[in-house]
């Protein structure tokens, strides 16, 4: 019926929460690091409209669970955001290696 | 294997995701970075079309391709950025990250490869936005309803976090 297995869009999934996971880890700029991690977020999403599809029992209950991960990305967003802005009026920089107040 | 339109739009919008996604970690400027996300959060939209998601892609168009982008975008302009900043964090702490997150992906690829579902008849595809609004006001009210508590906090807390603090510094004088 489907030509397009299930793994090829958990693979693809599994591609784009490397990518993001990669960004988090090593890049310097705090907005970046931020839209990584919304990234490796959008991947799972996209693992759960795959698995309410194509699952054992397929229900609209995995599209339901995603709605609810976008709102909380979403609120996550704009309290980082909002973080970022804070911090970078104290310290008058966004690398994120320059943020270590509570190392020392 | 037999080339029909759905695996035709699925590699092209998986093509384009990945690209997206290899440009954000290539590209050197971060407004560059931030707009080839756009295209990745698009094709995502894509793919939840393809998945029988309809209303899930509209709401991704609207929150990610269009909010949350903005909302980066804002904070990289309202934010004084050394553009086009070196990398200089270590070669050989980029490397070990590499290499973690390439074994990650292994592990994990060997647990889809094996996978194996039955395919069971659905019907997602019919009056998806029907089912997705009676399902989430009869089962899942109460989550809903603490979403809103949740947006709530975050409105308030951003508001207080990014807010100037001259009132309060100038009642401390």
């Amino acid at each position: 019926m489907s030509t397009v297995p299930v793994q090829a869009y958990l693979a693809l999934a599994l591609i784009l929460f490397c990518i993001g996971l990669y960004g988090a880890l090593t890049k310097r700029n705090t907005v970046i690091v931020l839209i990584s991690i919304e990234l490796m977020l959008n991947a799972v999403n996209i693992n759960l409209v795959a698995f309410s599809k194509y699952g054992i029992t397929p229900s609209i209950t995995g599209q339901i669970f995603t709605l609810f991960v976008i709102a909380v990305a979403a609120a996550e967003v704009a309290v980082g955001i909002a973080i970022l802005i804070s911090l970078y009026r104290n310290k008058k920089s966004v690398n994120i290696d320059e943020m270590d107040a509570m190392k020392h | 294997m037999t080339f029909s339109g759905e695996f035709l739009a699925f590699m092209s919008l998986a093509l384009v995701a990945v690209i997206g996604g290899v440009l954000l970690l290539n590209l050197t400027k971060v407004v560059h970075m931030v707009v080839a996300l756009v295209f990745t959060f698009v094709s995502i939209a894509g793919i939840y079309v393809l998945l029988s998601a309809e209303f899930l892609a509209a709401v991704q168009i609207l929150i990610y391709s269009g909010a949350i982008t903005i909302v980066m975008l804002f904070g990289i302009m309202l934010t004084r950025h050394n553009d086009t900043s070196e990398p200089n964090t270590g070669r050989w702490r980029k490397l070990l990250v590499f290499v973690g997150v390439l074994g990650f992906a292994f592990a994990v690829y060997i647990g889809i490869y094996n996978l194996d579902l039955p395919s069971a008849p659905n019907d997602l595809h019919v009056n998806n936005t029907e089912q997705i609004g009676i399902e989430l006001y009869s089962k899942f009210i109460i989550p809903f309803e603490v979403t809103s508590v949740l947006l709530l906090v975050a409105l308030i807390g951003s508001i207080v976090l990014a807010k100037k603090d001259d009132e309060k510094e100038a009642e401390k004088e």
